[in-house]
């Protein structure tokens, strides 16, 4: 079962009286809705109790947030990526919002494979899956991240091939071509038996031909998609781009149709499942992501919509949507649209 | 709410110390001591910054020049811009007929200088490394000041100086803003007397609304969750006093 209300309490333990009772009745309600929908799914062999997924880089830096994010009802979780070396980003601002989205240049600031090697320990006691996010500039790089990494217990491999704003890493560097997804995925390949997710981006005008790519190197799933753009917000009264990196890629509602769309034609084009990212926040954005064709669906500003219990809500909201609508599994929704 | 810094006009800047200087700017709307706001520099960088005055429709930033930023933000004189945004963050829960006690460690006092007015009741203990690095020594006139190397004041830190008032008398709550390790012992000091106590902690700040994960303390993210926490919640914290986070994202014993 997703739901942990005893969790609502986090803060300080000081969940009121009020709040116990409001607690109590939306147990009861999602007892009752959890006897008739069955959210559970199996994504290349790994066992989700919800299709709801933490998407990189948003809250992933620390063991202990993602336990957090567990608690808040997500059925798996992705790191924020990882390179070989420890990395401080781009100068804030690094995240800033306008009225349809998101806009981020945080960089890839990480703390290298040795650090987060001691980070992500003990990744079972989480209780959901712990995906790893693997970046590099070479492509050799990503499969020494994945060696580095090779005594965690992660559940499957995440390479983001198309970050849009951080110099020598994905669309900066043309690692989302049909050939560099190739040799990148056929190298991490090599280096791991986990299931691998290669992360297209929603500018490539070459998107399928990139998954098939990565399909025909034994990726077992594609995550699409990552951030768009890069776009730029300007300061006028300062008469200066606003994000320290100057553009940065955009997420959160703005990029949900161009997801939305990215997932359809994905749908066609590969057989290995696809997981939906991209503007959801709702049961109702993710529903519709998966009657494009995605098996589960990722979040990330998401959380910032509506707050870190954002895949708690978004799970309940759909099994009200499927209950409502006579379905007793989501898995009947996927690709509906396709016919 | 959009989460984009919007210009602002320093109205006047105020040296508090050799190292410290305050600036006014003008601000309306709802502001609860302990909160942040995030201070930009059009292409130099952003950072976490709390209200050390609040006066009408003006606000004040003390701000200890310790790096790049800070230093260039010393050169900003009345007239000149800076970006905000904000309020972000949980403040202090003031609970205000209760027998309290502030306690600042360096530039800590900043944030909890905007509470004073509104406690009753209330104790200040400031400590500081020497005596030029006092802050408000004019402001509030009636502090219990120490420093490290004893030229003013007591010689030792504020915990010890919270130690020798407690023999004499009681407090319900302490509220403080310092050194972590100092914040760390003075939870140790709340529990046994059983003091109520609430503390900000400093952690690096990215986006300041609790996305990027950068701000982490044991699960709990200080932009949003914090940056005050109350001690029922740092007592479960097993980072607090312990480990912080640096700008890459590592781990790192507290310095
Ligand atoms: C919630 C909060 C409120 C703060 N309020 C004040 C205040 O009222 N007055 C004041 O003088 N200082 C305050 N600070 C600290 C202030 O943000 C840093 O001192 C400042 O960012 C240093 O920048 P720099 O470039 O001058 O120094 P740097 O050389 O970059 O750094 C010096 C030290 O400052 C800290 N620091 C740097 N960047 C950040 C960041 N983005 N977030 C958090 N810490 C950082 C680090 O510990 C670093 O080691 C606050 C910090 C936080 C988290
Ligand atoms: C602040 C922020 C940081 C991100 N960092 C990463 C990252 O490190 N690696 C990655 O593959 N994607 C990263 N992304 C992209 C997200 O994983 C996701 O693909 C994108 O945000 C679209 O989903 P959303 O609209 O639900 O946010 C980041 C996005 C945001 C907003
Ligand atoms: S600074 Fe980004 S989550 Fe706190």
């Amino acid at each position: 079962m997703f739901l942990h209300l005893q969790d609502e309490g986090y803060n300080g333990n000081k969940l009121s009286g009020r709040a116990r009772g409001k607690a109590a009745t939306l147990i009861y309600r999602f007892k009752s809705i959890m006897q008739k929908v069955d959210l559970s799914v199996t994504l290349c062999s790994i066992p989700l109790r919800n299709p709801t997924i933490l998407a990189s880089g948003i809250l992933g830096t620390t063991r202990a947030l993602l336990k957090r994010v567990a608690e808040n009802g997500a059925g798996a979780l992705t790191i924020k990526s990882i390179s070989t070396e420890p990395r401080e980003g781009h100068n804030n601002p690094t995240v800033i919002t306008f009225e349809a989205g998101m806009l981020n240049a945080v960089g890839y600031s990480n703390p290298g494979m040795h650090a987060a090697a001691r980070e992500f320990s003990d990744l079972q006691e989480i209780g959901v899956p712990v995906i790893a996010s693997v970046i590099g500039t070479e492509h050799e790089d990503f499969m020494r991240v994945v060696e580095g990494l090779s005594k965690i217990q992660f559940s499957a491999i995440e390479i983001p091939l198309s970050c849009p704003h951080t110099p020598g890493f994905g669309l900066l560097s043309g690692q989302g071509t049909p050939e560099s997804t190739f040799k990148i995925t056929s190298l991490v390949r090599k280096a791991t038996k986990l299931p691998i997710f290669v992360k297209l981006s929603p500018n490539s005008p070459e998107l399928c031909t990139a998954a098939k790519a990565a399909e025909d190197a034994g990726a077992d799933a594609i995550t699409a998609v990552n951030s768009m753009g890069p776009g730029m917000a300007i300061n006028i009264d300062a008469q200066r781009p606003v994000l320290g990196f100057k553009v940065g890629g955009v997420t959160g509602d703005a990029l949900r149709p161009i997801a939305v769309r990215c997932v359809y034609d994905l749908y066609k084009a590969v057989k290995i499942p696809i997981i939906g990212v991209g503007g959801i926040s709702t049961g109702r954005h993710a529903i519709e992501m998966m009657m494009a064709g995605a098996s589960v669906i990722g979040i990330g500003t998401g959380v910032y919509y509506r707050g870190i219990d954002v895949f708690r809500k978004v799970s309940e909201e759909m099994a009200l949507w499927l209950q409502k609508n006579g379905y007793n599994t989501f898995r009947d929704i996927i690709g509906v649209v396709h016919d | 709410m959009i989460e984009q810094p919007r210009m602002i006009n320093i109205c006047d800047v105020w040296e508090e110390t050799p190292d410290t200087k305050t600036f006014f700017f003008p601000f309306e709307g709802p502001f609860t001591p302990g909160q942040f706001f995030m201070i930009w520099i059009p292409l130099l960088d952003e950072k976490p910054f709390t209200i050390s005055y609040i006066q009408e429709e003006f606000l004040g930033i003390t701000v200890l020049k310790r790096g790049i930023f800070t230093q260039k933000f010393h050169e900003k004189k009345a007239g000149d811009s800076i970006g905000i945004r904000g309020p972000y963050g949980k403040g202090f829960e003031l609970q205000t007929d209760l027998r309290s006690c502030l306690i600042g460690g360096g530039i800590g006092m900043a944030s909890l200088a905007t509470i004073v007015d509104r406690l009753h009741n209330v104790t200040i203990i400031q400590g500081a490394k020497t005596s030029s690095e006092l802050l408000y020594r004019k402001r509030f006139q009636d502090m219990n000041l120490c420093t490290d190397d004893g030229t003013l004041g007591y010689t030792g830190t504020t915990v010890d100086v919270l130690n020798a008032l407690l023999e004499k008398q009681r407090f319900q709550k302490i509220y403080a803003c310092g050194p972590e390790r100092m914040m760390y012992k003075i939870s140790e000091i709340c529990k046994k007397h059983d003091i109520e106590y609430e503390a900000s902690l400093e952690r690096y700040i990215k986006c300041g609304f609790g996305v990027c994960g950068q701000c982490d303390c044991s699960g709990q993210r200080t932009c949003i969750d914090g940056p005050v926490f109350h001690q029922q919640e740092l007592i479960r914290m097993a980072d607090f006093g312990k480990i912080s986070i640096t700008k890459t994202g590592e781990r790192v014993i507290h310095p």
